[in-house]
């Protein structure tokens, strides 16, 4: 199959239409790693039900945003959303596709998982340098009856620049003032002078798993299969809630998705909501010169959306409320070939 | 004078044997193709160092019109404000490589020395074949044995006991401040020094070995001591190739990324100078952050910390360039 590969753009354009539906496609994107493993997963499935590649590129989010901008790429993928300003300005639409959440991880002796409770506003003081200490009063005042240490806190955090570390920083930014002023939300942060960094989930939690009296923030996938502690937040409706999907589910739920799919689901109103929750995204031009190529890479997000949930909850991910996939189907009328006509197969 | 020298031996020979030269016309177009291959070779090495500084340059241009030389000197890294200056990272590259070289420069002496002068002739081969070994181990593989098993042990068994030893002596004390998290200039520093060791002892060892046994065998035999032998007749009649596999050890130092990234604690921040806390070096802060910058400031940057690693390396060769060519002349005047 592979020698006539570079002829399926061609034959696929040709077959538009009727026959669009037997062209084998094959379509790259690059963006992203937090999905990367439902990426692939999807496209190992999507092949064996229909015969169509998906090449996905885990590339980092930044790196997928230039790619998409070149169109190097038929999609791009980032977990941070654009703006739709900058998306109108780079003539490109965005859609989630998967959700998850960024979860507090510590090792402190004595403590058992889920046990320690923290609010935000501490857990930024506690990365900001404030508090210094895992019996400093803010934190004792929250956990009475848990023994905690007079040790110092080593807090861990990513040293690439990472969509787990915007989803981070944007909730610290929300809940801490001085955080805001002084370190602000992004990818990649000018991170106060105490702690250390390690690449990647798995260096995180590699670092606070080897350092005794260490706070890190992994993906929620990565804090469950490694077994690690986690913390109880405090959410926007002012209850301790543990990470899992149905708190998740609740944050993505308390979005209001209809007029924008720039949302942040952070700090999210619902009493359930874990306040460290993030979509990830799929950004497409919206004028495509290769329409069968945007055809080809809708039909796969369409086939993901009905039959990918599973493999998503398999993999710790939580998939779209049904309501939101209907938006995102809508929202796919945007994407036209050069002739104004809509792309997507309907 | 490529062309002119062939063509005047096979003249002697011609004379020699009484009959005409035959040799050159045989394929003068091979001549030529060998020629264009080796000045090709040549001008494309140069052409590719100038494509790369070229490049260096152009992705640099917005940070440096934006900081200047400044950059330099600045040690803020922000990308949220879009400021940024590189000297955090520069002086993380060049701690980790000058502790590096400290410790594995005597140590490499000691190996080839040992190896070619000391050791027993049946254990010469397998110790040379395990430190040729030891340079083929991934920079990975230390990195990650750095992380997990050294990491540890130097904040428990050097770091702590040295605190509790210096922690209030003014100088020492900075020294050694911070949580024993075992990750900093020190640790990437002894580990670069692990990875370099064999780099340098195997080049030492190869130039001691063709010291003219003569050379040493008349020292030996006017009474010298083995390190009178090593020390006053092997050394300077190797030094070019000794200050070469210290410079070679000194590169990989300077550019080695991916073991130093584990074990220096990625921490852009120069607020201390313990040799214990979290640093940065330019090249971990490029391979973390290069894929997530986005275009503007934070790539040019970026670029721009490149470029300065590249002309610190061009500083460090033309010094070794500079240092050899004093060592002749002085060489020269004493004779």
């Amino acid at each position: 199959m592979s020698f006539n590969l570079r002829l399926v753009p061609v034959a696929a354009a040709l077959c538009m239409g009727a026959f669009a539906a037997h062209a084998a496609d094959s379509v790259t994107g690059a963006g992203a790693s937090f999905p990367a493993p439902i990426y692939s997963k999807w496209a190992e499935a999507y092949n064996k039900a229909t015969g169509n590649q998906i090449n996905y590129q885990s590339v980092g989010s930044g790196a997928g945003i230039k790619q998409i901008k070149e169109k190097t790429v038929d999609f791009g993928a980032s977990d941070m959303p654009l703006k739709d300003d900058d998306l109108a300005a780079a003539g490109l639409v965005q859609f989630p596709t998967v959700i998850g959440g960024v979860v507090p991880v510590i090792h402190v002796e004595g403590v058992k998982p889920g046990q320690l409770k923290l609010t935000g506003a501490v857990l930024a003081d506690i990365y900001l340098g404030k508090v210094t200490k895992w019996n400093d009063a803010a934190i004792t005042a929250l956990n009475p009856g848990v023994k905690l240490p007079d040790a110092v806190i080593t807090p861990v955090h990513r040293a690439d620049g990472s969509g787990t570390s915007f989803i981070f920083t944007n909730y610290l930014s929300k809940v801490n003032a001085d955080w805001k002023a002084k370190v602000g939300e992004g990818a990649a942060v000018n991170w106060p002078a105490n702690g250390l960094a390690g690449k990647g989930n798995e260096g995180v939690a590699q670092n606070v798993q080897r350092l005794p009296n260490s706070i890190g923030y992994v993906e929620y996938a990565y804090a469950k299969q490694s077994k690690m502690d986690y913390v109880q937040l405090k959410n926007a409706a002012g209850n301790f809630v543990e990470p899992d999907d149905l708190t998740f589910k609740a944050a993505a739920a308390g979005a209001d998705w209809t007029k924008s799919f720039y949302q942040l689901l952070t700090e999210q109103q619902g009493k359930d909501s874990w306040p460290i929750t993030g979509a990830t995204f799929i950004l497409m031009h919206t004028a495509q010169d290769k329409p069968a190529q945007a055809t080809a890479s809708l039909k796969f997000f369409d086939w993901a959306y009905a039959n990918g949930d599973k493999a998503a909850a398999d993999l710790d991910y939580v998939a779209l409320p049904d309501a939101l996939k209907a938006l995102i189907h809508t929202k796919w009328t945007d994407i036209k070939d050069t002739a104004g006509k809509t792309v997507a197969s309907k | 004078m490529a062309a002119t020298l062939p063509a005047d031996q096979t003249m002697r020979k011609a004379k020699d044997s009484g009959s005409p030269p035959k040799r050159r016309l045989n394929a003068p177009w091979g001549d030529a193709l060998f020629s264009f291959l080796a000045h090709g070779a040549a001008w494309l090495t140069l052409a590719i160092l100038v494509g790369i500084i070229g490049s260096l340059l152009v992705g640099a241009a917005p940070a440096i019109k934006e900081f200047g030389l400044g950059f330099l000197w600045h040690s803020e890294w922000d990308p949220i404000q879009d400021h940024y200056g590189g000297l955090a990272m520069i002086y993380g590259t060049l701690a980790t490589s000058i502790i590096a070289l400290v410790i594995a420069v005597p140590v490499s002496f000691g190996i080839a020395l040992f190896l070619t002068e000391m050791s027993p002739s049946w254990l010469k081969r397998p110790l040379g074949v395990a430190i040729e070994l030891l340079a083929a181990v991934p920079s990975i593989v230390y990195g990650m044995w750095g992380l997990m098993v050294f990491g540890p042990i130097l904040a428990t068994y050097v770091q702590q006991p040295l605190q509790g030893a210096f922690g209030n002596v003014p100088v020492l004390g900075t020294l050694f401040s911070g949580p024993p998290v075992g990750m900093g200039i020190l640790c990437a520093g002894i580990i670069l020094a692990i990875m370099i060791i064999p780099f340098i002892a195997a080049v030492m060892r190869d130039v001691f070995e063709v010291t003219p046994p003569m050379l040493k065998e008349s020292a030996y035999g006017l009474g010298a001591t083995t390190w009178e032998v090593v020390y006053k007749v092997v050394l300077p009649f190797t030094k070019t190739g000794v200050v070469g596999g210290i410079m070679l050890g000194l590169g990989r130092a300077l550019g080695e990324t991916m073991a130093v990234t584990f074990v220096i604690g990625n921490q852009s921040q120069l607020s201390h100078l313990s040799l214990f806390q979290a640093a940065n070096s330019i090249t971990s802060v490029l391979a973390n952050e290069f894929a997530e910058a986005g275009d503007g400031l934070h790539r040019a940057a970026l670029m721009y910390l490149a470029l300065v690693l590249f002309v610190i390396t061009f500083i460090v060769l033309s010094f070794a360039k500079v240092l050899l060519m004093r060592l002749k002349r002085s060489e020269g005047a004493r004779a």
